[in-house]
């Protein structure tokens, strides 16, 4: 694979995917922190919200520590060059947190659907590109259709005002062969001028090499997470990325000694529990299930005791999408009922 | 046969239609009015074939004769866009307009928590507030009466293939009207409302959680009963409304998670968020027509809303 002088723009998650990990309790003197040495080590990109993007805040996701305008204003006075960036999910958030983001100066909005409801983006879409912000249009759960479906949902993000569209491997399901072909379809297909940029769970322990395979398809925006802190086996562990696009001579302006210090010095000392793919990670890369349902799994069994990874696999044999983490519970009971257990 | 109240239905696409098959049930309403504004829509020819006066014009191609031909409730199946304009018209023929769309400008309206409130103020328009309010809301309201609710949050988990596109074009209309009748209605201090759509196939029938956070530790046996009293009381007019599970209990948390399984008259089963929103529709209707016909209730042309 030859990817010399080819350029990359890396996007931190472990501030936003990391809450997924945290529970939403990250302090604000942790992210400043971490957000301040990614600044220093070059990170162009670097994401802030709930796990669930703006107006996360919830029973059903987790309340978190802070609110999104507290971690947002914290992190925007510390970095000095790296843009910040904010997701938010229709039918979660809506335009009016869109504002506030852009307003305490977030200049990246991701709007992010399930990979065949790109419909329900327009009005959040259009208004991000209306207000002149670099507006991403997030297809999630990317494994659980065809690239031809994700190409034309991609198409009616790009219609609303999108300039970048990422395929997204939630459940960190995807193989080699099937990141290619959908980056290589969606590059064929999306206008030129559009960015490409894919999103991997290391569910798999495929984030690296899935991360490579999209930059050789088309994508120009690789999300990753310093120290992998993500939601699962975590997302794509940028040190490790970085050191080997730097191998590989990709053109990605970090520095590789300053990032490994900011996994190795900040990171991973704030992880509750080690990033691994462990049983249960494992189980949503092999059975197709969002990564952010881990911690909800593990917590429903424990309480009704049965196994986290029969729930798991019986929410892909569900099809269930990102967002149904009341599902677990639900699911925990009843399968607790059937087993007499309760 | 008894008398009805005469009904106009504004709005033949699926919901008007679904509508209308539960009226031509209704011991109380008559419906006789089928408006649309495509001469082709299927829904106008189903309901003239079903012995309706239809037009394609608007609401407009009825008011000539709307007065004349006893219409004294109409609904809105169309769109928040369209709404205060047709409601504007209809009250001047002195109808009542229940309110299908999430427009919003009536007051919200769950029928087993605050429909006699309703009568009583004697509004000329009522909303129907959201499918996820009418599948949720009566359950804030089943805890919020046994004890004070700090915060309720819904979430409605929905098949792809029951969400149109005017919900999907402002789905922040979705969460923002749901979130104010949680308070409103639900009786929450602060209220949250979270719709996720899924595509799965065969789809999936309508699902709700319903999360209240109490001020005290919960009164676990007066809630169960609560609860149950209210389940009851929505499945007169959903039968397929039921509680899966719950509640839990944790902490000052009470979780309740439901599904709504809809009659199948027009939409399919799965459908249940549609079919509680056109049965909570006649529901409410109904409720007023008994007034109407027992004298008590009238609306005078002047009133606007």
């Amino acid at each position: 694979m030859d990817l010399r002088g080819k350029k990359v723009v890396l996007h931190d998650m472990c501030l936003r995917d990391g809450m997924h990990a945290k529970q939403h309790q990250i302090s604000l003197e942790e992210m400043t922190a971490i957000a301040k040495g990614l600044d220093e080590a070059g990170m162009p990109l670097i994401e802030v919200t709930h796990g669930d993007g703006l107006g996360g805040s919830s029973v059903n996701y987790g309340f978190p520590a802070h609110s999104d305008e507290e971690y947002l204003k914290a992190v925007v006075g510390v970095v000095k060059n790296a843009k910040i960036s904010a997701l938010l999910l229709p039918g979660i958030g809506t335009v009016d947190h869109l504002k506030m983001a852009a307003d305490l100066g977030v200049t990246t909005i991701r709007v992010a659907t399930h990979c065949t409801e790109a419909d329900v983006s327009e009005q959040h879409i259009g208004m991000a590109a209306q207000m002149g912000l670099d507006t991403v249009g997030f297809l999630m759960m990317t494994h659980m259709i065809e690239a031809e479906q994700i190409v034309e949902q991609a198409k009616l993000m790009e219609s609303y005002g999108a300039n970048c569209i990422y395929c997204t491997d939630s459940a960190g399901y995807l193989l080699p062969d099937q990141v290619k072909e959908r980056i290589a379809l969606l590059r064929r297909e999306l206008k030129p001028e559009t960015e490409l940029g894919f999103h991997a769970h290391h569910n798999l322990s495929l984030g690296v090499m899935n991360s490579l395979v999209a930059v050789e398809a088309g994508a120009n925006r690789i999300d990753g997470s310093v120290a992998g802190l993500g939601a699962g086996a975590g997302n794509t562990p940028l040190e490790v990325l970085v050191a080997v696009m730097d191998r590989m001579e990709v053109n990605h302006g970090i520095d590789l000694y300053k990032i490994m210090d900011v996994a190795e010095d900040l990171v991973t000392p704030i992880m509750d529990n080690p990033i691994r793919i462990d049983r249960d990670s494992l189980t949503l890369g092999y059975a197709g299930v969002y990564s952010s349902f881990l911690l909800f799994a593990k917590r429903a069994a424990a309480k009704y005791g049965v196994s986290s990874r029969d729930i798991l696999v019986e929410l892909g044999r569900r099809r269930t999408v990102g967002g149904q983490e009341d599902m677990i519970e639900d699911l925990a009971l009843d399968m607790a009922k059937a087993r007499g257990l309760i | 046969m008894a008398e009805k109240i005469k009904a106009a239905i504004i709005g033949p696409g699926n919901i008007g239609t679904d509508l209308l098959m539960k009226a031509l049930r209704s011991e109380l309403i008559e419906p006789v009015w089928m408006v649309g504004v495509d001469p082709e829509s299927p829904g106008l020819s189903r309901a003239a074939e079903m012995g309706l006066k239809v037009t394609s014009e608007g609401v407009d191609g009825m008011l000539a004769t709307m007065k004349a031909d006893g219409v004294q409730i109409c609904f809105d199946a169309t769109s928040a866009y369209v709404h205060a304009e047709n409601s504007r018209k209809v009250n001047e023929q002195g109808a009542l307009m229940i309110d299908l769309t999430p427009a919003a400008i009536g007051p919200y309206c769950v029928p087993p928590v605050n429909l006699k409130e309703a009568l009583a103020a004697g509004s000329n328009n009522v909303n129907m507030v959201t499918c996820g309010g009418q599948a949720t809301i009566p359950m804030v309201a089943a805890v919020s009466r046994v004890q004070s609710v700090s915060y309720g949050e819904i979430v409605a988990t929905v098949s792809s293939k029951s969400v149109g596109p005017g919900t999907r074009k402002n789905i922040d209309e979705f969460t923002r009207t749901t979130a104010g009748a949680v308070e409103k209605v639900g009786g929450a201090r602060k209220g949250k409302a979270i719709i996720v759509i899924n595509p799965a196939e065969p789809p999936l029938i309508m699902r709700d959680t319903i999360h209240c956070l109490t001020d005290e530790l919960p009164d676990q046996d007066a809630i169960r009963k609560s609860v149950d009293e209210m389940v009851a009381e929505v499945q007169k007019y959903v039968p397929g409304y039921r509680l899966k599970n719950g509640p839990v209990f944790d902490g000052n948390r009470v979780s309740m998670f439901m599904e709504v399984e809809g009659l199948g008259d027009f939409l399919p089963k799965y459908a249940g968020n549609l079919d509680i929103m056109t049965a909570a529709g006649l529901r409410t209707a109904e409720m007023f027509a008994e007034e109407m016909l027992a004298g008590r209730f009238s609306i005078t042309s002047s009133a606007s809303v």
